[in-house]
């Protein structure tokens, strides 16, 4: 993963609330392999009337086509486990999402991938959403968003946020504690063998 | 002063750094079909399973419940698991297998699943095993190739929130009603960032069964995982499961610590009177959504909000439903019985005790949660209430909840569903679910529309 301190791009307004994962992509597409690409699943369903393409849909229209960062309501992105929600966004050229809450998963999971979710209040989502389409700029080292002359301070564990910046894999830095875990390993089966279970 | 949540993250933390950090021990990790995201990364940089004896998969979201499997690319998600489980020398609960069925399901069943253990799973409904005492949550493919790598997990600590049930569930109110009653209270996001601990006396006085639903539904009030403290009920119930501990006494005086101390103060706390909990139904998209059956469907002209004001009617809408009409008066096409939520055989005795002797007006499929489940209603006769009813009687897995194998309501189908989720298209696009006690699915079967259960109990056990 690639680490990143400062995001510039357009913004699109999604001004809805529990936009679930099953919306950002429906089960049924999660059999493809990830090579072929997730961004045309992304939204799928909210974006179409039976087979056709709402014109009045934000991300249909002909600005939203390069944009970047994705502006939505409360509790964004809750409901499943599914990683494929975070690669559908990413596939689709996002880099950032802004709202004023998610679900853990789903941003425990954008993090993951160097997607960003900035948490803002609702009402200053309300001025971005006002504001789209728009050119904005993310900065995770002040940890703002600049939308014209309005500057926006976002929330963000500062864990998450270390690792956006330095695109830090977990793998890796796990390894680095190889022992403490073996000593743990022992420690645990001799308190709670049961948790081995038998062959 | 300790809560039970904080003596399970103790147990569990190997480090924790300076920022907050935390790296967890995992000792269950339960994979699906889904990680074959989680496998590719761990073929990519070559590694192996750390601990393949603390990994057990299940072959759930994608298996037929009804014959062979017809789409090659299901096919192909069912066949992955095999293999990979199989080249890393993971126990598989595959397609087939006598104790095969959905994963929160079948993971407790077997005694896989114990109090005090750290249990994660590439699914979001994984707090389910909190019911038993365990520290459940669900995870993404990146932090699923991180466990099968080292079995360990980094998390920061979630704030402690308890929610407590007073007073006795009235007749034919149960857990799902309880899960639903919050979630309708506190929102869909409204316990985001806490782990939850259930407790009080209308939670003590559960079934483990009733237990394992009211922590599955954890993540629908958008808390990281939902507990509830193992007692001699936990201890009867999981005492002679095929995976039980072998010095099992031994085990339960250790879990017999697994309670939050007395004065423990929570970050947050919540409490519901059993007497406001009515069998509850939801109306729209989101399971915050959700009233009592005895309520009228809210009205947008009422709403002095703009922004719920447009998410009613958006909602109404989708679902095809008219404003301030009586709950009970929405037809339904279809009924669904089953899922991870409400698919174990104290849910599919409710259900046939209002179904005996009766007969659905409505098509429906009745999926049991494993295999075992399926076995033991078929011992009690219950598969012979619902197919007499006129319900399908099928095999077990994940089915019409996800509808990932094909198990799909079709749009602009009403189905009454004793799911977990009433999210657009969740069952198929177009789809619309009300979500509800696997009794009140049962009543919805009986009258052809949303349907207070009581009255169809009286008389009955």
């Amino acid at each position: 993963m690639t680490g990143w301190t400062t995001h510039h791009g357009r913004a699109v307004a999604l001004p809805l609330e529990n936009i679930d994962t099953d919306q950002l992509i429906p089960a049924r597409f999660m059999s493809a392999p990830r090579e072929e690409g997730y961004g045309r699943f992304l939204l799928h369903d909210l974006r179409r009337d039976g087979d056709v393409l709402r014109p009045d849909f934000a991300l249909n229209q002909a600005e939203a086509q390069d944009a970047s960062i994705l502006i939505a309501r409360r509790n964004f992105g809750g409901g499943s486990s599914r990683e494929a929600a975070v690669y559908a966004l990413q596939d689709a050229g996002f880099r950032v999402v802004i709202a004023p809450s998610f679900g853990d998963i789903f941003a425990a999971n954008a993090v993951n991938n160097g997607l960003l979710p900035a948490r803002v209040t609702e009402d200053q989502a309300d001025r971005l959403l006002a504001a789209c389409p728009a050119q904005m700029t993310v900065d995770l080292a002040t940890q703002t968003i600049t939308s014209g002359p309005d500057s926006i301070a976002f929330a963000l564990d500062p864990v998450w946020r270390q690792k956006l910046i330095n695109g830090w894999d977990d793998i890796d830095l796990t390894a680095s504690h190889a022992a403490a875990i073996t000593a743990f390993a022992s420690r645990r089966r001799a308190h709670a063998p049961w948790v081995w279970p038998k062959d | 002063m300790k809560a039970l949540f904080d003596k399970l993250w103790d147990d569990h933390v190997i480090l924790t750094r300076e920022d907050g950090a935390a790296l967890l021990w995992v000792d269950r990790h339960y994979l699906h079909e889904g990680s074959h995201h989680g496998f590719r990364t761990l073929a990519a940089r070559g590694m192996a399973v750390a601990e393949p004896r603390l990994t057990v998969g299940v072959a759930d979201h994608y298996v037929p419940t009804r014959g062979p499997v017809a789409d090659p690319a299901i096919a192909r998600m069912v066949r992955t698991l095999d293999e990979n489980t199989s080249a890393h020398g993971i126990r598989l609960f595959g397609l087939g297998h006598p104790a095969q069925g959905i994963v929160h399901v079948m993971g407790p069943e077997q005694g896989l699943t114990l109090p005090g253990m750290l249990v994660v799973c590439g699914d979001s409904h994984t707090a389910t095993h909190g019911a038993l005492g365990a520290y459940g949550f669900g995870i993404g493919a990146t932090e699923v190739a991180h466990v099968l790598a080292t079995q360990t997990i980094w998390q920061r600590k979630p704030a402690r929130m308890r929610i407590t049930f007073t007073g006795v569930a009235g007749p034919g109110i149960g857990a799902k009603d309880m899960a639903l009653a919050w979630i309708a209270r506190l929102g869909a996001d409204g316990a985001r960032g806490h782990a939850v601990e259930y407790a009080g006396p209308a939670v003590r006085a559960l079934s483990v069964a009733g237990r394992l639903t009211l922590c599955n539904l954890s993540i629908e009030g958008g808390a990281r995982t939902g507990l509830v403290a193992p007692d001699q009920t936990t201890f009867d119930w999981l005492r002679g499961r095929a995976f039980a501990p072998a010095d099992f006494d031994a085990a339960c005086a250790d879990w017999a610590r697994l309670a939050s101390d007395p004065d423990v103060a929570f970050d947050r706390e919540v409490t519901l009177d059993m007497a406001e909990v009515a069998p509850i139904v939801t109306w729209g998209t989101s399971p915050e959504e959700a009233l009592p059956i005895t309520a009228t469907l809210p009205d947008p002209a009422r709403e002095s909000d703009p922004a719920r004001a447009s998410r009613i009617a958006a909602a109404l809408d989708y679902m095809g439903l008219t404003a301030g009409r009586p709950l009970d008066s929405v037809a339904v096409d279809q009924v669904f019985i089953g899922s991870c939520t409400n698919a174990r055989i104290e849910d599919l005795r409710a259900a046939a005790a209002v179904l005996a002797g009766r007969q659905a007006k409505v098509p429906g499929m009745v999926s049991p949660g494993s295999a075992l489940v399926k076995a033991q209603a078929e011992a009690e006769g219950l598969d012979q209430i619902f197919k007499a009813a006129g319900l399908d009687w099928v095999g077990s897995g994940c089915s019409m909840c996800v509808g990932m194998n094909g198990d799909l309501v079709a749009p602009g189908q009403r189905c009454a569903s004793s799911t977990n989720r009433n999210f657009r298209g969740r069952q198929g696009p177009g789809a619309r679910t009300h979500l509800m006690s696997p009794a009140m699915v049962a009543a919805a079967a009986v009258t052809g529309h949303l349907t207070d259960v009581r009255p169809l109990l009286e008389g009955r056990a």
